[in-house]
C-alpha cells in the first residue's frame, strides 16, 4: 500500500515532465533530447530562490512557466525553424534534430557548471509528514503531485476544449490537412514547443523539492520522459499519464524490493519490451 | 568480387606506407606523444568502424561506449583465467552478439527509437555490473599485465587497418551496395527485395564487435576497472562527433575528423576542465549548421571548385 501511493506520488510528477516533451515531440515533432536540461534549469530557479529569498516553489512556478516558454519559443525560433525549413524529409528532419539537440543539451549543461558547478543541490521544503490511510509521506510530494494534477488537468482542458488546442492537436495528427484548412502550421508547432518547455521546467521545479538534482542529471530525466511518452502512444495524453503513473509505480517496486540502484535499467528494460511487443505505445494507433 | 585495379594497388601501398610511417610512432614521440597516439588510433578505429554502419544508413548509434565497456570487462575479468591473446576474439564476439541483439530488438523502427536505445543502453549495463559487483562484495578489477602503451598503440594500428579493409571490403560488396540504397530511400530498398533489417543488423555487428575489441586492448591502460570509467557516455558521444566531423561519406573520413578534436579535446581539458561539455555541445551544432558533411565534404568542394577553374569540367 505504501509502495503504491509513492508510486503514484512519484508518476504524478513523471506525468507532467513527460507531458512536455510530448508536446514537443508528439504535437511540434521536434525530438528535443535536451528536454532533461530544461528540467534540471526549472529546479536550479527553484533552489535559488527558495534558498536566496526563502520563496516557496509553488510560487515559482509562476516566474519558471512564462520564462521557460519564453525561452523554448526563442530555442525553437532561432535553432529548430531553419532545420524543419531546410529538411526534405521526416527522416532528416530527424536526425538533424537529434543532433542539434543533443547538442543544446550539452551546451546547456555546460553552461550550469560554469554558473552553478557540479555539486548536487537540494534544499529541504515542506518536510514534515503527511498522513494518508495510515502511512506517512513527505507534503512535499504530495503537493508535487496535486500541483501536477492540477496542471495536467488544465493542460488536458485546453487541448481538449480550447480552439488553440484543437489546433495543436490538429497538426499532430495531420500536419498536412492542417495546412489545408487554414492553420498556420509554423506557428503552431512553436506554439507547441515553447508550451512543453515551460511544462517540462515547471516539473523541474516541483521535482525539485524532494529529489535531489546536479547539472548532468538531465539525461536521465530525458530518457525517462522518452520511456514514458513511447510507452503511451506518442501525442496521446492519457496514454502518457497512464505510462507515467506505471513507470512511477514500476519504479518505487523496484527500488524498495530490490534495489535503488536498479530503478533506470528497470525503465529501460520497460522500453525493451514495449518496442517489441508494442511499439506505437498503449494507446497508440498503428503507423501506416 | 572483381580484380584489383592498378589504382586499387596503388592506394593499398600508399595505405601499408602511412601505416609503416605510423607505426614507428613509439621510437619518435616521447610519452606524451604516445598516449595522445593511443588516444588518436582508439578513436579512429572506433569513429572509422561507428561511420561504416551510420554513414550509410544515417542510423545514430549512442551505443559504442556500451560495447567498449563489455570489452574492457572481458579482459578485466578474463585475464586470471586465459592468455590475453584469446580475450580479444572473445571480446569481439560478445560485442557482436551484444549488437545483434540490440539490432533485432530495434532496427526495424524508426531511427529516433534506435538513438534512445543505444542511448541508454550504456547506462542499463553499467547498473547491472555496479548492482552485481554490490551484491557480490567486489568493487573494481585491476588489470595486471606486461602489455605497455607502445603495444596497445600497435594492437590499435593493426585493429585500424582491418577495419579499413573491412570497410572496403564491405563497399564492394553486394551489402554495401544494398545500405547505400536504403540509406537514399528505405522505402525503395525494401520494394525492390531487400531484406533492409537483415542488412542494418549484419552491418551494425561490426561497430559492435570492434568496439568490445577495442575495449579489451585498452583494458590494460586503465590497470583499475570500474563501471563508471569502461561505460563512460561521453565515450559515445566523442565517437559520433569525430566521425561527423570529419565526414562519414568516406573510409578515411572519420580520421580527418579524430586528430583535430582529440588535440582541442587535449587542450580544453587540460585548461578548463569543466567545460568539454560545452564544447562538445558547440561541436554538434557545428555540425549541423556548418559542416553537414564534414571536413571531407569542405576538402570535396574545394577540389572541385579548383577543378573547374582549371577548366576541366
Amino acid at each position: 500500500m505504501d509502495i503504491l501511493i509513492t508510486g503514484l506520488l512519484l508518476g504524478g510528477t513523471y506525468a507532467l515532465i513527460a507531458m512536455g516533451l510530448n508536446l514537443q515531440y508528439g504535437m511540434a515533432r521536434i525530438m528535443n533530447l535536451a528536454n532533461g536540461e530544461m528540467l534540471v534549469a526549472g529546479g536550479f530557479v527553484a533552489f535559488w530562490l527558495w534558498t536566496g529569498s526563502q520563496i516557496s516553489p509553488l510560487l515559482t512556478v509562476f516566474v519558471v512557466a512564462p520564462v521557460a516558454f519564453l525561452l523554448n519559443w526563442l530555442i525553437y525560433l532561432i535553432f529548430l525553424r531553419p532545420l524543419v525549413k531546410r529538411a526534405k524529409s521526416r527522416g532528416q528532419l530527424e536526425v538533424d534534430s537529434i543532433l542539434t539537440t543533443f547538442g543544446l543539451s550539452f551546451v546547456a549543461v555546460g553552461l550550469m557548471l560554469a554558473f552553478f558547478g557540479g555539486d548536487y543541490f537540494s534544499y529541504s521544503y515542506l518536510s514534515e509528514p503527511v498522513h494518508i490511510l495510515g502511512d506517512t509521506y513527505g507534503a512535499n510530494r504530495v503537493a508535487a503531485f496535486l500541483a501536477a494534477v492540477v496542471i495536467c488537468g488544465l493542460l488536458w482542458l485546453w487541448l481538449n476544449r480550447s480552439r488553440a488546442g484543437m489546433t495543436i492537436r490538429a497538426i499532430s495528427v495531420a500536419p498536412e490537412a492542417a495546412r489545408l484548412v487554414g492553420i498556420d502550421v509554423r506557428r503552431t508547432a512553436a506554439l507547441a514547443f515553447a508550451l512543453g518547455g515551460a511544462v517540462t521546467a515547471t516539473g523541474g521545479a516541483l521535482i525539485s523539492t524532494f529529489l535531489t538534482l546536479d547539472a548532468s542529471t538531465g539525461v536521465i530525466f530525458t530518457l525517462k520522459a522518452l520511456v514514458i511518452v513511447i510507452m503511451g502512444g506518442v501525442g496521446d495524453v492519457r496514454g502518457t499519464i497512464v505510462a507515467a503513473l506505471l513507470l512511477g509505480l514500476l519504479e518505487t517496486f523496484v527500488a524498495r524490493l530490490i534495489d535503488p540502484g536498479l530503478t533506470l535499467a528497470a525503465a529501460y528494460l520497460l522500453f525493451v519490451v514495449i518496442l517489441l511487443f508494442r511499439p506505437q505505445g498503449l494507446f497508440g494507433r498503428p503507423t501506416t | 568480387m572483381s580484380v584489383l585495379s592498378s589504382r586499387d594497388w596503388g592506394n593499398l601501398a600508399l595505405c601499408a606506407i602511412a601505416l609503416a610511417i605510423a607505426a614507428c610512432l613509439p621510437w619518435t614521440a616521447g610519452a606524451y606523444g604516445l598516449s595522445i597516439g593511443v588516444t588518436i588510433a582508439m578513436y579512429t578505429v572506433l569513429a572509422t568502424s561507428w561511420a561504416l554502419f551510420s554513414g550509410p544508413t544515417h542510423y545514430i548509434s549512442l551505443a559504442s561506449a556500451a560495447f567498449f565497456g563489455v570489452g574492457t570487462y572481458v579482459t578485466g575479468i578474463g585475464i586470471q583465467y586465459l592468455p590475453y591473446w584469446t580475450l580479444l576474439p572473445i571480446a569481439g564476439v560478445s560485442g557482436a552478439v551484444m549488437a545483434a541483439l540490440v539490432g533485432l530488438a530495434t532496427l526495424r523502427l524508426s531511427g529516433v527509437y534506435f538513438v534512445i536505445f543505444t542511448l541508454g543502453l550504456a547506462e542499463f549495463v553499467r547498473q547491472i555490473i555496479t548492482w552485481s559487483q554490490n551484491i557480490s562484495g567486489t568493487k573494481g578489477i585491476y588489470v595486471l599485465t606486461s602489455i605497455g602503451e607502445m603495444h596497445i598503440y600497435w594492437q590499435l594500428l593493426g585493429l585500424a587497418a582491418l577495419v579499413w579493409l573491412l570497410g572496403w571490403l564491405i563497399g564492394r560488396s553486394r551489402l554495401g551496395f544494398a545500405l547505400r540504397i536504403i540509406g537514399d530511400d528505405e522505402a525503395v530498398a525494401r520494394h525492390s527485395g531487400i531484406d533492409t533489417a537483415r542488412a542494418k543488423i549484419l552491418l551494425f555487428m561490426v561497430p559492435g564487435a570492434v568496439a568490445a575489441i577495442t575495449g579489451a586492448m585498452l583494458a590494460p591502460r586503465y590497470v583499475y576497472i570500474e563501471p563508471s570509467l569502461a561505460f563512460s557516455p561521453m565515450l559515445s558521444f566523442q565517437v559520433v562527433i569525430m566521425a561527423l566531423l570529419g565526414g562519414t561519406g568516406r573510409l578515411w573520413g572519420p580520421l580527418v575528423g579524430v586528430i583535430p578534436f582529440t588535440f582541442l579535446w587535449e587542450a580544453i581539458s587540460v585548461s578548463f576542465p569543466n567545460q568539454t561539455t560545452l564544447l562538445l555541445g558547440v561541436c554538434f551544432l557545428v555540425i549541423v549548421y556548418l559542416l553537414p558533411k564534414g571536413f571531407v565534404g569542405l576538402i570535396d568542394l574545394a577540389a572541385r571548385r579548383m577543378r573547374s577553374a582549371e577548366g576541366y569540367v
